[in-house]
């Protein structure tokens, strides 16, 4: 159920073209989000307008990932060495003279086609397996750089020339609101597309997907195939918003895209809550500013380097962890409401106890897969962060 | 030929890592249905301390033992204060929980102990057999390495088949609820399951540690590849997971042999991709599915 | 009059807003059956699941002896004397029968019923006792779980619908196996059953479920012999 409808019904004067169409509205949305983002980049430093062009690309990354996890219950650690291939695709192809759109266009064209048997096999792989799979995924295409130093420029990686804005915007135009302004709008290309996947028949199979694999099947839905454009999908995102990356550092390495990368990025997906491009924004933000702020901490209370240089990554792993045994109905909020009907429909004396009992050595085995309609929560941007709100 | 044997060697020695590591996770999923992703982060940072107490003056003996020691606090630690919430969570969560755990325990360790990594001792010598002229690539550590995780696994095979202790883990694990029934107190089962998971786990570290270096992420390929062999075995098999770790360190030391230590972890994935899509539930399955 | 056993006062069971176990109150003595029916979903099997401790009550409470258990952990209430023969049997299938058997008295340790005991009882485990768990007949698991239950010399006995799934014949053997071992051990049983005529014909008192509730607690031949309260909530 979103949001929006419901303040739309209670009169506020919007004309019913915009009411009924995700498209328009999602429109509308990405037109009004890109207005306040050039009135803010106008008026930011250029330290800050940098800080804004990574938010942007973090947000690329996130958007895709959160999708995947929270639409089709698939947690992915394999995204930062996707955005690693996006990155060294646009690393390759500015080097070769190609001009920005053509080669973002291709880096995520790249992902979006390593997703597809990536999706396939992850497709067919249950959560641990995913996971394991995509950590090994993360841990090895980093080390492809060594095996082939001169194509991928080795431990050093590639460099490749900053974006000059073009003549018509000055020649005192700041290089890095230009790069803001170019990851800004990858950033809502993809807000645009997730937005309207979410409100579409393909959002609903999705989470029909996610919410009872059985059932959605014996719908008629093809679950492979669902969950391999799922994933696709998101690597094209992470693709995007590593050909950013590559835009705004202009440097291109493996120590880049290290496994850390791929865990902040679950953090800031976790932080945010699973499903909720909302809540990719504030993990975008997270990711973004927290290396800052540890940096600042570890200097007022006089911490070692050491601490400081892993203060962030601490944080991220307290994070995963406090979601997971603090809020975990924030996580999984919407399957908390699919639970509540499945107790409803609860009537006689099954194996299946939902009530627990809270005594001392209580383990009652596995868990049971939630069950129940698929129409659970949406990914919205009105639903806001799931995680500190609710129990 | 001699490369071929020198390979084949190392493989054997590196697969008995795999297997104590890939035995870890088959003791934790048979009772908990958990993959414990932070395990390899957990045996480092055993093997962390046990570098603490070389270099405080301590012997290797004594190293060995408190790594063994710490990782069974931590096993039964960890189980009673993190995951025991998460146990009967949706699967997502306890990846997620055990990932966390992972990021945790590296950041902590480079905190303590700094990101640079250091060597470590290793218990016998490390000059290959000489044998015939030719010095192979087998050291008397190797056979040390290999014989340890050997008894470990007979050692927990005897504990699980022979012992009432064993008998109430094996009900705790196969069926929690009726063995709650039967006066099992299952959560003290679960964290000695664990325990021993992670000591076991310790064990491992401690023994590859002289190759590997001691640091935040250089048991990282570690985990990965006991995953692999775990899954190769089959994820409810522990003889599995020790031939698994077998199979798995020839097939690596090949790779690494022929062509360069860079692909490993590729290589691993292969591999898992391989045995997932042709027979997900390893070699060594039960027949027979266990009842959720 | 025998003492009680088990007392139960009460008790409510709510899952989110079902209410499953709806007040219930009743009293097993020593060496007495006490037979509770019901149709499927009157909440017998999640009442004697609260009894155990499986599932926390809302209110109530459940008394063993005297001494009342109700928030007890499920270890713990078994330790106490009280055993509970799972609906379906319970028969952990990865064990053998030995292993299933010896589960149930590992916690009494020396005092446990001797496993040749059980097997004069059921020579028919005896013959399977080292084989897996999983090759037994529907008959036998419930010897098997019925046996396992007996090691621990319990006071108190639960069993949830034994008949389930077995035929008449095999009925018939195993209620007449519970009214004797009743009658020798002194055990208090509680009889969980949807069969009300096998149940009834062993039990010396007699108490109807419907919607978690207590409609009907009788001698157990009036109850037997009234066929509108059987057809009324047991369909029959």
């Amino acid at each position: 159920m979103s949001a929006m409808p419901r303040a739309i019904r209670s009169g506020t004067p919007v004309p019913r073209a915009i009411r009924s169409s995700t498209l328009l509205r999602s429109l509308l949305l990405v037109v009004v989000a890109g207005l306040v983002l050039l009135v803010i980049s106008d008026q930011l430093s250029a330290y800050r307008d940098l800080q804004l062009a990574t938010g942007a690309y973090y947000f690329c990354v996130l958007a895709g990932l959160t999708v995947l996890a929270g639409s089709s219950g698939q947690i992915s650690l394999g995204h930062g060495a996707l955005m690693a291939v996006g990155a060294y695709t646009v690393g390759k192809l500015a080097n070769a003279g190609w001009a920005i759109v053509p080669e973002l266009a291709a880096a995520t064209a790249a992902t979006l086609i390593i997703g597809v048997p990536l999706g396939v096999a992850a497709s067919r792989l249950r959560g641990p397996y995913l996971a394991g799979a995509t950590l090994a995924f993360a841990v090895g295409l980093p080390a492809l750089a060594d095996r082939f130093p001169t194509f991928l420029g080795g431990e050093n990686g590639l460099t490749i020339n900053p974006p000059t804005p073009p003549a018509s915007l000055g020649a005192t135009f700041p290089l890095e609101r230009w790069e803001a302004w170019i990851a800004c709008a990858g950033a809502l290309i993809v807000l645009f597309v997730f937005y309207n996947l979410g409100r579409s028949g393909v959002g609903r199979a999705l989470r029909a997907v996610r919410d009872d694999e059985i059932s959605a099947s014996l719908g008629g839905l093809r679950i492979g195939r669902w969950q391999t454009l799922a994933f696709s999908l998101s690597a094209a995102a992470a693709g995007l918003g590593g050909g950013l990356l590559a835009v705004v550092t202009q440097t291109i390495a493996p120590g880049a895209f290290p496994l850390q990368l791929s865990l902040s990025l679950l953090a800031g997906v976790v932080i945010g809550g699973l499903g909720s491009l909302m809540g990719a924004m504030w993990g975008a933000i997270l990711l973004v500013f927290l290396p800052n702020w540890t940096t600042d901490a570890a200097n007022s209370f006089s911490l070692s380097s050491n601490v400081s240089h892993n203060l962030p990554l601490a944080v991220y792993g307290v994070v995963l962890i406090g979601a997971m045994l603090l809020w975990p109905s924030g996580i999984q909020g919407a399957l908390r409401a699919i639970r509540r009907r499945a107790v409803a429909a609860f009537g006689t004396g099954e194996g299946r106890t939902p009530a627990r009992t809270r005594a001392d050595g209580e383990a009652m085995g596995t868990a049971e897969a939630p069950s129940g309609t698929p129409s659970a929560a949406e990914p919205s941007p009105e639903a806001g962060a799931q995680a500190p709100s609710e129990r | 030929m001699t490369k071929f044997i020198d390979l084949t060697l190392n493989g054997i020695s590196t697969g008995a890592i795999y297997a104590a590591v890939a035995l870890a996770l088959v003791l934790i999923w048979r009772s908990t249905r958990i993959v414990n992703f932070a395990q390899g982060a957990m045996l480092m940072f055993t093997t962390f301390i046990a570098s603490g107490v070389i270099d405080g003056g301590g012997s290797y003996v004594l190293a060995f033992a408190v790594a063994l020691a710490s990782g069974f606090v931590l096993g039964a630690v960890v189980e009673r204060v993190l995951v025991r919430p998460v146990e009967n969570a949706p699967q997502l969560n306890a990846v997620i929980l055990t990932l966390g755990l992972y990021t945790l325990l590296v950041a902590v360790a480079g905190m303590i102990w700094g990101n640079t990594p250091r060597s470590f001792p290793a218990a016998f010598s490390l000059r290959g057999y000489r044998v015939g002229g030719t010095t192979l690539l087998f050291t008397p550590n190797d056979t040390f390495t290999v014989l340890v995780v050997l008894a470990v696994a007979a050692l927990l095979a005897l504990l699980f088949r022979r012992t009432t202790l064993g008998l109430r883990m094996r009900a705790a694990a196969f069926a929690p609820e009726v063995a709650r029934l039967l006066g099992v107190r299952v959560g003290r089962m679960l964290t000695l399951g664990w325990a021993l998971a992670a000591v076991t786990g310790a064990l491992a570290g401690v023994l590859v540690a002289p190759s590997v270096f001691v640091g935040p992420n250089n048991f990282d390929p570690i985990l990965i590849s006991g995953f692999v062999a775990a899954v190769i075995g089959g994820l409810d098999s522990p003889p599995g997971a020790v031939i698994g770790g077998l199979v798995l360190g020839l097939a690596l030391s090949y790779v690494s042999g022929y062509e360069g230590s860079a692909l490993v972890p590729l290589a691993a994935l292969v591999i898992l991709m391989i045995v997932l899509m042709i027979r997900p539930t390893g070699l060594f399955a039960a027949t027979r599915e266990r009842r959720v | 009059m025998e003492p009680t056993v088990l007392r139960v006062e009460e008790l409510t069971t709510d899952y989110g807003p079902i209410r499953a176990v709806d007040h219930v109150s009743l009293e097993v003595p020593e060496g007495s059956v006490t037979a509770v029916l019901g149709a499927n979903g009157a909440g017998k099997t999640s009442l004697l699941r609260t009894i155990t401790g499986l599932v926390r009550p809302t209110s109530g409470h459940v008394k063993v002896e005297g001494e009342d258990i109700t928030r007890w952990p499920v270890e713990e209430i078994v330790r106490f004397g009280l055993a509970h023969v799972p609906e379906g049997r319970g028969v952990i299938a990865e064990l053998t029968v030995q292993e299933n058997l010896r589960l149930g008295g590992l916690w009494r340790g020396r005092e446990a019923m001797p496993l040749r005991e059980i097997y004069e009882l059921f020579p028919r485990l005896e013959e399977r006792a080292a084989q897996p768990a999983s090759r037994l007949s529907g008959g036998e698991r419930q010897m098997l779980s019925i046996g396992r239950a007996l090691v621990g010399r319990p006071r108190a006995l639960l069993l949830d619908e034994p008949s389930l799934g077995l035929a008449p014949v095999l009925v018939a053997q195993i209620m007449s196996m519970v009214r004797r071992l009743t009658d020798t051990l002194g055990l208090a049983v509680l009889l969980v059953e949807q069969n009300a005529r096998s149940a009834l014909s062993i039990a010396n008192r007699g108490v109807v479920l419907n919607l978690g509730r207590v409609v009907a607690e009788q001698d157990p031949h009036k109850l037997a012999a009234d066929d509108s309260l059987l057809h009324a909530y047991l369909g029959f």
